[in-house]
């Protein structure tokens, strides 16, 4: 039964199954394990950039295409609920209107970058995307009319999904209101998100994607038609992230060009799949987790570790707070230079070792 | 005599200003196996590329079963019968022996847009991948990685992906080159094995002689890129333009 819901793509790594595990449980209870807005807020980005992250391994790690326009199409789900929410009035409807509308819009923005360029070179649709998306956030900043501009969106999400809604008193001294259906909506829908890539990278289809990335010239040889299933995987790759940017929108209320479409976006998604690892979906999975959770506490535990050096030379001076990104810099090189294959792959190929030499 | 299946009609590809492939009109029929020699760099592997589509012509046309392929994609030209295995072991190193023939066998199927399916759950494109490879003798190491197999696995596997693509025309490059004389007799009796199937169209490249005799219903010879004999081998062989052109440096390092 587990076997089938992961589509017979087990962690293979004792390690990473517990570690699996811990995020999933930990996930999953997360307004019960750890109480209070910070932590549920970390949790339900987590989920989110989850399914942003594995989108992008759908398109990077299986199809070996390179884009930047992945913020982009996570910009446009999020835009969609905003506007939806905003000229329909709140409620599911609105939700649903603008998630498919953005995804859809990706999709077909997708479609057509992927349409004039994967024919002609991998490296050649790199480029299109980062003028593409470069020139919707500029876009999206200018027509402030319609966007909001620089200053985004607020908007209103259904009344059962907001902190006023409750259905019932407490539970285990958890307060029983929307913004707990709000996480719970968040956590479920990415789950299902998560099982169904897997569940593509293990079709048919997706084995087509991995004998492309291995040798598109053979899989062409073989009576594959290598721009087609690059182009497919785009626009499932883009109709997907922009889910994940309704998820965020439903999550946040606002949307605005800093939040979801910045390029900030695009470093954090390209470094978690890489030190997750490529071509594994179960990379996103931990390197969100990782990222996700040092960007919101490594500042915080950093402050802690200058206060506890405060009297010696240098050290406090390393450890201030505001440096927290050099760290997270440092933690990357790191993290690259140990494992080149990011985390997934380093723990599965010690298990390999350790069988190889009990051969 | 049987039916033409693959014509090439002036078939010319030029590369800056060297001619690789030069109007090269030759017809190939159903049941025929025909082997392409002429010394290195004379063009065979290049005729190929024109053939299967790797590589645009300048000039001339291709045609597959009356139908005009010469703008088709490669992948177009597979499914319509074109078939190649390559003199360069071009394979898909990082995954496993069977999965490679299971590509093949799958793309055949037409299962390539399958999302949503497992693709361990098509136990028809297993069982046939490992039909397969019981012929070829790599059924014991379908669970390898390519990339860790000897090179004379690797052309064996190579042409594992052809006879698994089972194509109206199969051409082989070189396909025993560098084999081993144990492994070489495997892949020269799975083409004598097509060659008895009757419809199959099969181009041959190969220096050997003795492989020629075994095998060939007939030889082109091609020589700076322009046909220069085309006939029985018998004959072909005795001619002039091959003993000046072919013999004596190819037929000693046999
Ligand atoms: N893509 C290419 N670009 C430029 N020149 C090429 C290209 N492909 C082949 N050639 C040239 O065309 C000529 C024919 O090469 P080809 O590989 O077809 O010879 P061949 O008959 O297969 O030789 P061999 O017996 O060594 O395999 C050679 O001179 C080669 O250098
Ligand atoms: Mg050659």
């Amino acid at each position: 039964m587990i076997v089938k819901l992961l589509s017979g793509d087990t962690p293979r790594s004792p390690v990473l199954a517990v570690i699996l595990l811990a995020i999933l449980v930990a996930l999953a209870f997360a307004p019960f394990l750890f109480p209070g807005v910070r932590s549920v807020d970390t949790a339900a980005r987590i989920c989110i950039f989850i399914v942003l992250v594995a989108s992008y391994d759908l398109m990077l790690g299986y199809g070996g295409i390179v884009s930047f326009a992945h913020t982009m199409f996570f910009g446009m789900g999020a835009y969609g609920v905003a506007l939806a929410s905003t000229h329909m009035g709140r409620g599911f409807d609105a939700v649903a209107v603008g998630a498919l509308s953005g995804a859809l819009l990706a999709a077909a923005i997708a479609f057509l970058i992927g349409l004039f360029s994967l024919r002609v070179r991998a490296i050649f649709f790199a480029m299109i995307t980062l003028a593409v998306a470069s020139a919707v956030a500029v876009l999206v900043s200018q027509l402030s009319g319609l966007t909001g501009g620089e200053d985004g969106l607020s908007f209103q999400t259904p009344r059962a999904l907001t902190p006023a809604f409750r259905f019932g008193d407490e539970l285990f001294g958890v307060r029983l209101n929307g913004r707990l259906l709000a996480y719970y909506l968040i956590f479920g829908v990415s789950l299902i998100l998560f099982l169904l890539m897997l569940r593509v990278v293990n079709s048919p289809f997706g084995r087509v994607l991995q004998a492309i990335r291995e040798n598109d010239f053979r899989a062409e040889a073989i009576g594959y038609r290598v721009v087609g299933y690059r182009v497919t995987v785009t626009c499932l790759s883009a109709f997907i992230a922009a889910l994940a940017g309704a998820l965020y929108a439903i999550w946040l209320r606002y949307v605005g060009p800093d939040t979801v479409l910045s390029f900030d976006i695009m470093v954090d998604i390209l470094l978690m799949v890489v030190i997750g690892g490529m071509g594994t979906m179960y990379g996103a999975v931990i390197g969100a987790a990782l990222l996700v959770l040092a960007q919101n506490y490594l500042q915080a535990l950093m402050g802690m570790a200058a206060g506890a050096v405060a009297g010696l030379p240098v050290l406090p001076e390393l450890m201030n707070a505001d440096r927290w990104l050099l760290w997270l810099g440092v933690l990357f090189v790191l993290s690259i230079y140990f494992f080149p294959t990011g985390i997934v792959g380093r723990l599965r190929q010690r298990r390999q070792g350790r069988a190889a030499q009990g051969r | 005599m049987s039916r033409v299946i693959l014509e090439t009609h002036d078939l010319t590809v030029r590369f800056g200003g060297h001619v690789a492939v030069d109007a090269v009109t030759c017809a190939f029929r159903a049941g025929e196996l025909t082997a392409i020699v002429g010394p290195n760099g004379a063009g065979k592997t290049t005729y190929f590329n024109l053939i299967s589509g790797q590589i645009p012509v300048s000039a001339g046309r291709v045609v597959l079963n009356g139908r005009d392929i010469t703008r088709d994609s490669v992948a177009h030209r597979t499914r319509a019968g074109i078939g190649r295995a390559f003199q360069l072991t071009n394979l898909f190193p990082n995954l496993s022996v069977l999965e490679n023939v299971r590509l093949v066998i799958q793309s055949k199927a037409g299962l390539g847009y399958r999302l949503l399916s497992m693709a361990s759950g098509h136990s028809e494109v297993t069982d046939k991948a490992v039909a397969i490879l019981d012929r070829v003798r790599l059924y014991e190491k379908r669970a390898q990685l390519v990339s860790e197999l000897s090179h004379g696995d690797q052309r064996k596997l190579e042409v594992a992906l052809l006879i698994a693509l089972d194509p109206a025309v199969y051409m082989f490059d070189e396909p025993t080159a560098g084999m081993s004389v144990d492994e070489a007799p495997v892949v020269l009796d799975l083409i004598a094995d097509l060659k008895a199937q009757k419809d199959r169209t099969i181009l041959l490249v190969e220096h050997k002689m003795d492989v020629i005799a075994r095998l060939a219903d007939r030889i082109i010879v091609l020589h700076n890129g322009a046909l220069a004999a085309d006939g029985d081998p018998a004959e072909v062989i005795a001619s002039d333009v091959v003993q000046e052109a072919y013999m004596g440096k190819e037929l000693t390092d046999v």
